[in-house]
């Protein structure tokens, strides 16, 4: 079996230097993905001879000297929940058997345009609506760090998949923390950018006032590089920001003197976090300072609340979002219907699982009648609040810094049964969704074996400051550079 | 129209329109909006509601929008929502329609009305606005078995995502007639400021009419909704029958119970479609998929700008201006085709009254006998003026122009050209008519007695029986200076 693939940079430079070829590289992509799928479950599908023919137009593009952009003749994967032409998508659920799209995602249609190879779809919780991959109607996937453990969620299939090395960068999208979890979970850099910095055209919606679209890499400077490549304005989406995108890249100065980091004294509480999570978060922070930051602490009030508006909020977009799925035009019907509502009810009841299903009940209820208030409107009232406590935190410092879990990578099986536990491990993410601000999570140290997570919160569309700070941070440390044993 | 029944009640009623808006795109998306292509011919990813396919708002549609609330005294808000109004149906792809419900695009306005007081005089009356919001149309689903070709039930979304403005009435209107002028008073609008072409049988103007009845002065009723009123006349009828309906319960002593009714235009008979217990619950929040709509006071100024001279102004400017009497000022009003056919054949120098004349008899006439409308007709306002400026100089008789009315309206073309084609010259040579005039005097001597003897009405015998002689085209006022002078003689 090929070997783990190496950053992009390093890749970069062996393609360029024609040291290796996009086709060799995407085949031993796609050989280690074949390879460790037995053992991580990290696709959903894989895409061979696609893979290889897009690798070979980049070959020749290279060898004309017509590089698109440091990502041609990469070799990538996406989550399965962003749609490609000719393509299945399934988002891990059986409602989608069957369909395939007839057009592509703005954040597909970027990567092919910037020549990477797409060589498959990841696995993720059911619609992104998760923390482990356990909500996966094709099972769940696994961390390369600890077979028996969850590699985090929604995005865990895209975090195993770089963390045991098949491909150098794989997109995730983010509604509460489904891209920062599980890079920490797996050791890897997560990045949700600023809310419409990347276009949601094409990702199948979950919460659309929340998703967002954003990269797993194994260093920031990597990062940095694919966001140049995914973000930018779409004018087929209407949330999507019209501000240019800034050379990330060319950002990374090594230079943080000066730099105010406000740590939020709501977060870094004893209570409900692993104490050992909490210590690796803390050296993270003395080393920034030891790299020429400050700190201060910042206060974000209305943090307990977070999760309660996240869980109403997010519910009540999804059980509209899913309505969708009616087996009337595409994806799963059911074979025995007796006449429409009855075609409903079988087809929703077959083709979605448990958690979905929780979630568009909750959600209705939500919306409903005599309820909408007290719930989803006072759900809005609390988001504007939790806006406000960044707005004010960022007045005083230039980023935050938290954990991004309160615990490692726990044991698949361990809250299948406790959903409300579950919703916990989202606590320290979903207020940057709730508040639209970009939030990246890099390892930090190890905790009983298993990767930290260090998370960085930036000022709306910063997301330069929070990828300088978290590159400097990793010239300074090797935790980045960590591999997991080979898979067996 | 009045109740039959029980005539101390005053009948309240307000209607909700939805009339499509003839932009080239759908509200949502760049597909086409077209009937009569295959079915999902124009069914983009958004219109299908495919996983990951995002709404992006038509412009133009929010133009068209802002113009018909102006046009409609309305405020528009610089501010407007759109939400998702939830609920399954095979014909609504996304299990959700776009609409504005909270923060309408506009509201608080009005239109004046014909209105008829209790003794059947006509008035102005002002009919309230209460909101004006844009939405969008859902699919048509087809159950018919000849149409598909196949069993069961088939769904076309070539019309899903069409942009569609809702107008909410207050329950100003008294009567179903009233209801009936306020429809024709709205389509009117609507085409004049050039939004929609508020066309009832194809479906791009529907309504909904909410109905109670009070005690004279008392509060207000419970009022039932009626769907499904696909005509004018439908409207009118099926508002007639459900007052009747509640009168009667009232006159029991019974209860008027809230509910929804549909219009069966077989037997002219509402029925219950649902009370307001089984409601459905909409579910309404704002769609996190469109940012809310923002509009600046320069783009509202510029609807502005392009709003037409409406229907009142105009007709008072007819009557002002042209010294046109107020009904042939209103008629001649009614549709901007036909005002601004008036306008150019005034426009090229004929008297504005003969002009009235000849549109609102003999041109109207002449498409009424071959069911067009103004806008299809050949016959162009220069063309009128043409035959009218040769009818003034009496180079060709009223008989003649009236001839030549209809084969214009039907074909077009240049009437001077026609008018020697056809040999309608007016005769201008007495030489004939004098030959004419003797052999009808020779004729009836008689009657010539009679006329020398004072009889003078005689006079228009014998002058229709010259101008039979001479085809209709001698000019009556030459025949007649001619026969009394040889009369006299």
């Amino acid at each position: 079996m090929a070997g783990p693939l190496g950053t992009i940079s390093e890749l970069r430079a062996q393609l360029d230097g024609r040291k290796l070829s996009s086709r060799d590289l995407t085949d031993a992509a796609l050989a280690r993905a074949e390879a460790l799928e037995p053992a991580l479950h990290a696709f959903v599908g894989l895409r061979p001879e696609r893979a290889r023919a897009e690798a070979a137009e980049a070959d020749a593009r290279l060898a004309r000297g017509e590089r698109r952009s440091a990502l041609e003749g990469i070799p990538v994967a996406i989550k399965d929940n962003m749609v490609q032409a000719g393509e299945a998508t399934t988002c891990a659920s059986r409602i989608l058997a069957g369909f395939v799209s007839p057009y592509n995602a703005t954040a597909v249609t970027k990567l092919r345009q910037a020549g990477a190879v797409i060589i498959g779809r990841t696995n993720l919780d059911e619609f992104a609506m998760g923390s482990s991959t356990e909500n996966s109607a094709y099972g769940a996937s696994r961390n390369p760090w600890d077979l028996a453990r969850t590699p985090g969620g929604s995005s865990g299939g895209s975090a195993a998949a770089v963390a045991a090395g098949v491909v150098p960068l794989a997109l995730g999208s983010d509604t509460g923390g489904s891209i920062r979890q599980p890079a920490a979970c797996t050791g890897l850099a997560g990045i949700k950018p600023t809310y419409g910095r990347v276009s949601r055209y094409g990702l199948v919606a979950f919460a659309s006032s929340l998703d967002q679209i954003g990269a797993f890499t194994r260093s920031a400077a990597d990062s940095a590089t694919a966001l140049e490549v995914l973000c930018g304005h779409d004018p087929c989406d209407s949330t999507s920001l019209p501000e240019p995108v800034p050379q990330y890249t060319q950002r990374l100065s090594g230079e943080i003197s000066g730099l105010v980091i406000g740590l939020p004294r709501e977060y870094l509480v004893e209570e409900g976090v692993d104490p050992a999570v909490l210590a690796c978060v803390r050296e993270a922070v003395a080393e920034l300072e030891r790299c020429g930051a400050k700190t201060r602490e910042v206060s974000l009030p209305h943090t307990k609340y977070a999760i309660a508006t996240y869980y109403l909020i997010a519910t009540a977009e999804a059980s509209s979002n899913l309505a969708r799925y009616d087996g009337v035009r595409y994806g799963h019907r059911t074979a025995n219907a007796k006449d429409l509502g009855d075609m409903y009810r079988r087809t929703r009841s077959e083709g979605f699982g448990a958690e979905v299903k929780r979630r568009i009940l909750l959600g209705t209820y939500v919306l409903s009648a005599g309820y909408y208030d007290a719930y989803y409107r006072k759900a809005q009232q609390v988001r504007t609040l939790l806006r406000h406590d960044f707005e004010q935190a960022f007045a005083g410092c230039d980023l935050i810094a938290t954990p991004t879990a309160p615990e490692v990578a726990f044991r698949l099986g361990e809250k299948a049964s406790d959903p409300l536990r579950m919703y916990l491990s989202d606590v320290y993410t979903v207020s940057a969704n709730l508040a639209g601000i970009p939030g990246l999570s890099i390892p930090c140290g190890f905790a009983h074996g298993l990767p930290v997570g260090l998370q960085l919160l930036g000022k709306p569309l910063d997301e330069a400051t929070l990828l300088r700070t978290a590159d400097t941070y990793q010239r300074c440390t090797d935790w980045h550079t960590r591999r997991p044993p080979e898979p067996t | 129209m009045s109740v039959q029944t029980n005539s101390s009640y005053e009948v309240v009623i307000g209607l909700e329109v939805h009339t499509q808006l003839r932009t080239e795109s759908k509200l949502f998306c760049g597909c086409q909006v077209r009937y009569g292509d295959d079915p999902n011919h124009h069914a983009c990813p958004v219109c299908l509601a495919l996983p990951g396919a995002l709404p992006v708002l038509n412009a133009r549609a929010v133009e068209f929008g802002v113009r018909t609330a102006l046009a409609m005294n309305c405020t528009v808000h610089s501010r407007s929502v759109f939400a998702r109004k939830n609920y399954f149906y095979p014909d609504l792809p996304k299990g959700y329609q776009i609409s504005q419900y909270e923060e309408p695009l506009a509201t608080n306005g009005w239109i004046e009305i014909d209105g008829e007081d209790a003794a059947g005089r006509s008035f102005a009356k002002r009919i309230g606005i209460t909101r004006i919001h844009m939405e969008e149309d859902a699919g048509k689903s087809i159950h018919d078995a000849a149409i598909t070709g196949r069993n069961g039930s088939h769904v076309d979304l070539n019309r899903a995502g069409v942009p569609l403005l809702e107008i909410v009435s207050e329950p100003d209107l008294r009567s179903p007639a009233e209801a009936g002028a306020y429809l024709r008073t709205l389509r009117q609008l609507l085409r004049y400021v050039d939004v929609s072409d508020a066309d009832m049988e194809k479906g791009h103007f529907r309504c909904d009419a909410n109905v109670s009845l009070r005690k004279k002065g008392g509060s207000l009723g419970i009022r039932n909704e009626i769907k499904n009123l696909n005509s004018f006349r439908y409207v009118e009828d099926a508002l007639q029958t459900e007052i009747e309906r509640q009168a009667r319960v009232l006159d029991d002593g019974g209860r008027i119970i809230q509910a929804t009714r549909l219009y069966d235009a077989a037997t002219g008979k509402t029925r219950v479609m649902r009370t307001k217990e089984n409601a459905d619950d909409y579910r309404y929040f704002p769609d996190p998929d469109l940012v809310p709509l923002a509009l600046e006071p320069a783009f509202v100024e510029r609807a502005r700008l392009t709003l037409p001279e409406l229907p009142e102004r105009r007709r008072i400017r007819f009557e002002s201006e042209h010294g046109l009497s107020a009904y042939d000022a209103r008629l001649l009003s009614v549709s901007r085709t036909l005002a601004d056919f008036f306008e150019a054949v005034v426009g090229a120098r004929v008297p504005a009254k003969l002009a009235a004349n000849w549109i609102l008899r003999d041109v109207l006439q002449a498409l009424k006998e071959r069911e067009q409308e103004i806008e299809e007709t050949k016959l162009a306002p220069g063309a009128l003026a043409a035959l009218l400026h040769l009818l003034e100089e009496g180079r060709i008789t009223a008989k003649s122009a009236r001839e030549l009315l209809p084969e214009l309206v039907e074909r077009g073309g240049d009437p001077a050209e026609l008018v020697s084609a056809r040999g309608l010259e007016a005769v201008s040579d007495s030489a004939q008519i004098e030959r004419a005039a003797d052999e009808v005097i020779a004729a009836h001597p008689e009657n010539a007695e009679r006329f020398r003897a004072g009889e003078e009405k005689i006079l228009n015998f014998l002058m229709g029986q010259v101008m039979k002689k001479t085809g209709g085209k001698a000019s009556p006022g030459v025949v007649r200076d001619i026969l009394a002078r040889k009369l006299k003689a």
